[in-house]
Formats: structure tokens, C-alpha cells, sequence
């Protein structure tokens, strides 16, 4: 068995299925950071826009909730045949690719939306109406005041998603995009051993991941001041 | 003609009045002290006046001028003339104490920032903590940290400084060390609005004295009349209660 492994090794690595592999891990890669940077945008200022007052903004913060509790309760199996489904409903002809990374936006964005919100409201509502005496306004609170301690309650669920959402990219391949574990699927199918073919793939993912978990670890240290500001 | 002039104000909290049509008149240079039960509507009194609060009816006036509450523009003219302290001193608490007094002046009203530090310094050193500019809120003891809020609020220069409770959040060996610096300011003829539980204080410091109850004004007068014999039965209740402990 494992001799057999072993041997394979040289044919399994041969510059086809490599150039296959790193090209679906970059799709992996693309789908998730690009979920990820524009969902997180997209996040913020759907929090902040529930985070304001006023009779003005009530129809926008309305769809900005439907929006968000629509997305988190259905499964990312069902958005990506729903994007897909209406994209093809509207005429559009897009790639596959297309569809999936609409699909990643859209969850990630009501997820990270959630967490952004839970990290804006945890900080004392003092502190709010202190900065509105003050004359300072939504931005300026946000940006001086409330978001230096929101990170803190905002960083670690966030980061703990992103990394969560890069294995649930998987699952474009649902719909034929070809990334990792679609990869190691076509490449299982063509006859390598699934044990090398998915340890593959798993490393990959491994390597994805990884330096985001490091990254959320070092914006903590960097942007979490502590109450004392030393830390 | 009074500096600041309310004229029937009401606020409620959803369903629940808290104030009832509010007249009141504060002089420039004048102490006003609040005074009176729990709920009575003297903390909502000072938050409707820098529109924390929207009041439902009435008005208010500055120098004559009636502030429009629903006008953004007009509430934050009218929030350059006053300041309030909280109780629980709501310091930033990711800004050092520096910066908790230099921010708004700075950012906000857009003064000469080394000239706004500058003044900062001196405050903090007037209110006794020249030494502790760089240390951040949870680092101090409450009568600290109140102090500090003191100073924040007198370096966007005031015209009128609101008080709410500044003493009642503080363990009872720091209560003079705040209530000696605003001493310190009522000497230097500031205008102030303060809501106090510290009766002995109020009756020092207050040109006039304001006893409230269920949203109203029950009473008003010189601190003599108000907490030695006041006309009322309900004030001379609230002020026995008060004094037996």
C-alpha cells in the first residue's frame, strides 16, 4: 500500500495536476479573499447603518436587516443555486466563478454584518451620547471612539469566520467551479490515490488558511488596546 | 432677560412623562441646583437641555434665541454653549486622559491644537492631576476620572455647565476631592446647572435651589427657603427624609 503510494508520487506531481492544483487553490484563495475584504466592507457599513437614528434611514435599516437575517439562515448550498438560478432568470451569462463569488459577498457579508454589529454594540451607549455632547458626529464617534473598543469584541469572531468560510468555499464546487476540493475530486476521479490527492488538497487549504489565522492574530495585538492601552 | 430660559418643557421616555411642563430660569454667573426624589425628572432635565432627550413640548431659550431640537444645526450651535458631566464620567476609554480633554476642542471646534493642549495641561493641573495626562481612564480611581471629565467639559469653554449626579458613582472618600474643584469653579463665577444629592453642598454652593418632584417644579428659591423652610409639604418631606441620615 504505502510503496504503491510512493511510487505514484512522481506521476501524481507531474506539472499538469500540480499547475491544476495551484490554480484551483488560487480560486479557493480569490473566492475567499475577495468574499471575505468585500464582505467585511459590506459588513461594516450595513452595521453602521443600523447603528443609526432617526426616522430618515428606517426603510434603509429595514432592508439592511431582511438583508442580513435573510442570508445567515439559509444554507450556502441554497444561496449559490439561488444566485446561480437568477442569474440565468435575468439573462446574464456569467461564469460559474461568477456565481460563486457573488454567492461568498453576499454570506459574508451578512455574517460579518452581524459581528461587526455585536462588536458596535458592545460598547457602552455612555460613550455614545458623551461623543454626541460633544458635537461629534456618526463618522467621527465611530471612528475615535467606538470602533478602537469594538475590535476587541469584533476581531476574534471575525477572524474565526473568515477562516471557517474559506473551507465553506468548498462548496462551489457544487456548481462546477473548479477550486481545491473540485480539484481533488477530478483528479481522485482520473485515478490518484484519494490519500495523496486530498492530502494535497488539505495541505492546501492549510496553507490558505493559515497565515489568516496569524494575520487576525497580529491586527489583535495591533489594534486591540487593551483598557490600560498597553497591551 | 435670562440666559437660559425653559418655558413649559415635557419629555417623556416612550410612554412615561418624565417632565411636565418645566419653567426655569438660570442668570448668567448663577448656580442652579436640582434637587429632589429619584425619578423626579432632574437628570432628564439636564439631558433634554443638550438634546439627549427631544423634548416633546415647550422651549427653550439661550440668551433669548429659542433652540429647534429636531434642527441638527441649531442643536449642535446650542451644544457649543453647554457641557454636561455624567455620573458614571463616560472618559473615552481608549484615549488617554490627554486626549479625553483635547479631542473635541481640537477635531471638533477646530482650535490650534498646541495652544488647546496647552490649556489642557493647566486644566488638569487646576483640577490636581497635572501628573496623570498620559495615564488612560481605568487607570485612575473614580474622583479621578471625574475630574478629568471636568476638565473635558471646561475645555470646549462652556458657557454653562451641566452636573449630572458628578458625586453619586463615587466611594464616599472621593466625593469632596470633586466637589472641592467645583468649588473652585463656582468661585470663578461659572454658570451651572447641577443635579446633587450632596445636600450640604448644594445649600453652600447654589444661588438658587430648585426642588423637583414627579416631572415638576414644586419649588424654587434661595437655598435658606428651599432646605430649611420650604412652603411645600412635599419638599418638607423629601428634605426630613434626607436630612434624618
Amino acid at each position: 500500500m504505502l510503496t504503491r503510494l510512493v511510487e505514484e508520487v512522481p506521476r501524481f506531481l507531474g506539472y499538469y495536476n500540480v499547475v491544476f492544483l495551484l490554480k484551483a487553490a488560487w480560486v479557493t484563495l480569490a473566492l475567499s479573499a475577495v468574499g471575505c475584504s468585500l464582505g467585511l466592507l459590506i459588513g461594516f457599513f450595513i452595521a453602521m447603518v443600523r447603528v443609526t437614528r432617526g426616522n430618515l434611514l428606517i426603510p434603509v435599516r429595514g432592508v439592511c436587516i431582511s438583508y442580513v437575517e435573510f442570508f445567515r439562515r439559509i444554507p450556502f448550498l441554497v444561496t449559490l443555486m439561488i444566485i446561480f438560478f437568477l442569474y440565468e432568470a435575468l439573462g446574464w451569462d456569467v461564469t460559474v466563478f461568477t456565481v460563486a463569488l457573488t454567492s461568498v459577498c453576499l454570506i459574508a457579508a451578512s455574517y460579518t454584518a452581524e459581528i461587526v454589529r455585536s462588536g458596535l454594540e458592545s460598547v457602552n451607549v455612555k460613550q455614545w451620547e458623551a461623543a454626541e455632547t460633544m458635537n461629534l458626529n456618526l463618522i467621527q464617534t465611530l471612528r475615535w471612539v467606538i470602533l478602537p473598543q469594538a475590535w476587541k469584541v469584533i476581531l476574534p469572531p471575525a477572524f474565526s469566520f473568515f477562516i471557517l468560510f474559506i473551507k465553506d468555499t468548498a462548496l462551489a464546487s457544487q456548481i462546477s467551479v473548479v477550486e481545491l476540493t473540485y480539484a481533488g475530486k477530478v483528479l481522485n476521479n482520473k485515478g490518484f490515490s484519494a490519500v495523496l490527492v486530498f492530502g494535497s488538497v488539505l495541505l492546501l487549504y492549510f496553507i490558505i488558511s493559515y497565515p489568516l489565522a496569524r494575520f487576525g492574530a497580529w491586527m489583535e495585538k495591533k489594534l486591540v488596546v487593551s483598557k490600560t492601552g498597553r497591551r | 432677560m435670562s440666559y437660559l430660559r425653559l418655558e413649559g418643557v415635557e419629555a417623556a421616555y416612550g410612554n412615561v412623562r418624565v417632565l411636565n411642563g418645566i419653567d426655569l430660569s438660570v442668570e448668567k454667573g448663577e448656580v442652579v441646583s436640582l434637587i429632589g426624589p429619584s425619578g423626579s425628572g432632574k437628570s432628564t432635565l439636564l439631558r433634554v437641555l443638550v438634546g439627549l432627550n427631544k423634548p416633546l413640548s415647550g422651549r427653550v431659550l439661550l440668551e433669548g434665541r429659542p433652540i429647534d431640537y429636531r434642527s441638527r444645526k441649531s442643536l449642535r450651535a446650542a451644544r457649543d454653549h453647554f457641557a454636561i458631566v455624567f455620573q458614571q464620567y463616560n472618559l473615552f476609554q481608549n484615549m488617554t486622559v490627554l486626549k479625553n480633554v483635547t479631542i473635541a476642542p481640537v477635531k471638533i471646534k477646530k482650535w490650534d491644537a498646541r495652544q488647546v493642549e496647552k490649556d489642557a495641561v493647566t486644566l488638569l493641573e487646576k483640577v490636581g492631576l497635572g501628573d496623570k495626562i498620559k495615564a488612560y481612564p481605568d487607570e485612575l480611581s473614580g474622583g479621578q476620572q471625574q475630574r478629568v471629565a471636568i476638565a473635558r467639559a471646561l475645555a470646549l469653554r462652556p458657557d454653562i455647565l451641566l452636573l449630572d449626579e458628578v458625586t453619586s458613582a463615587l466611594d464616599p472618600e472621593l466625593v469632596n476631592e470633586v466637589l472641592d474643584t467645583i468649588r473652585l469653579l463656582s468661585r470663578e463665577g461659572r454658570t451651572m446647572v447641577i443635579v446633587s444629592h450632596e445636600m450640604g453642598f448644594v445649600k453652600e454652593i447654589s444661588g438658587k435651589v430648585v426642588f423637583m418632584d414627579q416631572g415638576k417644579i414644586v419649588e424654587s428659591g434661595t437655598p435658606e427657603v428651599i432646605m430649611d423652610r420650604p412652603d411645600t409639604d412635599r419638599a418638607r418631606e423629601f428634605m426630613a427624609k434626607i436630612l434624618r441620615h
